[in-house]
């Protein structure tokens, strides 16, 4: 199996070879390759994906792993159904 | 609108802590759990737990999540949620929450946050086959529903982790075809490596995996010796077949509602990556923002139940609830935590410690 087919963002079926190609395009941060190819934005959220792209792009900038910025956390931290919305405020 | 003195995230050995000894000083807590069940990490932990009498030393994790979870619930000042996953911190404060399905809000005055740690995962190829996991998930079939994971079972990892749960698999008649550690040497207790060893299990120190192989599911690794730059030597791979692979190579804090909150975060490898700045309080770097556990740094579930209490007493007493006794139990709980953090396994997460932690304040 070639290296490029290693699954690294499981929620989304993002490929080890399509996020090199993402940092190979000059993308250096995970904001900017989140918004080109979807990786970390599944139900997951990015725990599982976001430690193994940082080690990629800091593998490939010779960049320090504590310089790689986050991409900013929002609400919600966890997907929720619309329903639960649509009902409003249990407690309001 | 919910209102509560205290809002404590998560139900691990930190939150059950900080909720206890908070409700027990006379203040309002409000509890919620992400799982349908209380005590984290803890059920799973059938082993015996090291330190001194008062972390609980010498009973297993998962009597002490029985006392703790009883404990809790025994106290009329706590408000239990289980099901209730927390979606986001706002900057007025208030706080949105996923409960049973429906969506409420709440505005706690303080807030604890003891989210915990999630496991870290490594790239290789054919990681997605069926048979590999995560040392949490190994540890959740066998020890919480009764299932063995694989018959035959490689573990990546010899941290603590690794050590404790590949003996956890051999009691579970499983067969542990052997420990890969990266590192030149074994990170976790002597006395669990000692254990496996005796019961014949190889320990592969300077390894690492190279690929995982199979049609369907896992049927063999690959492993490979790692040079003094811990890169691969070519020529020294070996197959190893087994139907099972654990990975137990770290994890992380799971910090995003800190992030949400705007709590000043630093990078501290020693402690698994980005942890909250706080005082020696468990104050971060938000007024009304504590944290305990793993979330502001990977450590033992010894530490973190003793960060937890900390946390509890002094949010606590900073609404108005002081125990008579408080000075005295805050200093005890204080040289208990230095106690555990002063041996030679210790090194490591002092040193991520001296980084995050700011000078104490009056």
């Amino acid at each position: 199996m070639n290296h490029n087919d290693i699954i690294i963002c499981r929620c989304e079926d993002i490929t080890l070879g399509e996020i090199r190609e993402q940092i190979a395009q000059g993308k250096h941060t995970l904001e900017e390759i989140k918004r080109a190819c979807r990786s970390g934005m599944g139900p997951c959220q990015g725990r599982t994906c976001a430690p193994l792209i940082v080690n990629e792009i800091a593998k490939a900038t010779g960049k320090p792993v504590a310089q790689i910025p986050l991409p900013t956390f929002r609400p919600s931290t966890s997907p929720i159904k619309m329903a639960s919305l649509l009902g409003g405020d249990k407690h309001d | 609108m919910i209102t509560t003195e205290i809002l404590v995230i998560g139900a691990g050995p930190a939150g059950l802590m900080a909720a206890i000894h908070a409700a027990e000083a006379g203040a309002k807590v409000l509890l919620v759990e992400r799982a349908d069940r209380l005590g984290g990490q803890l059920i799973k932990q059938t082993h015996k737990f090291f330190g001194s009498k008062a972390e609980f030393a010498g009973e297993r994790g998962m009597d002490i999540a029985e006392k703790l979870i009883n404990q809790s619930s025994d106290i009329s000042g706590i408000t239990i949620w289980k099901n209730a996953v927390v979606l986001g911190i706002y900057p007025d404060g208030v706080v949105t929450i996923s409960y049973e399905g429906a969506f409420c809000t709440a505005r706690p005055k303080k807030i604890i946050i003891a989210t915990g740690a999630s496991e870290k995962t490594m790239a290789f190829p054919n990681n997605d086959l069926p048979g590999i996991y995560g040392a949490g998930a190994v540890q959740t079939l066998m020890n919480v529903h009764g299932v063995i994971p694989a018959k035959r079972i490689l573990m990546i990892g010899a941290g603590n982790i690794g050590v404790i749960v590949a003996y956890q698999l051999l009691q579970a008649g499983v067969k542990v075809a052997g420990i890969v550690e990266a590192a030149p040497q074994v990170g976790g207790y002597r006395v669990h490596a000692a254990k496996l060893q005796r019961h014949g299990v190889p320990i592969y120190t300077s390894h690492s995996i190279q690929s995982a192989h199979g049609d369907s599911c896992l049927e063999g690794v690959t492993i490979s010796k790692l040079d003094e730059q811990w890169q691969p030597i070519d020529g020294s791979e070996q197959y190893i077949a087994v139907d099972g692979l654990c990975l137990a190579v770290g994890l992380s804090p799971l910090t995003e509602l800190l992030w949400q909150a705007g709590c000043e975060m630093k990078f501290a490898a020693e402690l698994g990556g980005y942890v909250p700045l706080r005082d020696a309080n468990m104050k971060t770097s938000h007024e009304n923002i504590y944290v305990a556990g793993d979330v502001s740094g990977v450590e033992e579930a010894s530490a973190a139940m003793v960060e937890g209490k900390l946390a509890g007493l002094y949010v606590a007493s900073v609404l108005g609830h002081k125990k008579d006794s408080f000075t005295k139990e805050f200093q005890t709980a204080k040289s208990q935590l230095s106690a555990l953090r002063s041996g030679p396994a210790s090194v490591k997460i002092c040193t991520g410690l001296s980084k995050v932690v700011l000078e104490e304040v009056g």
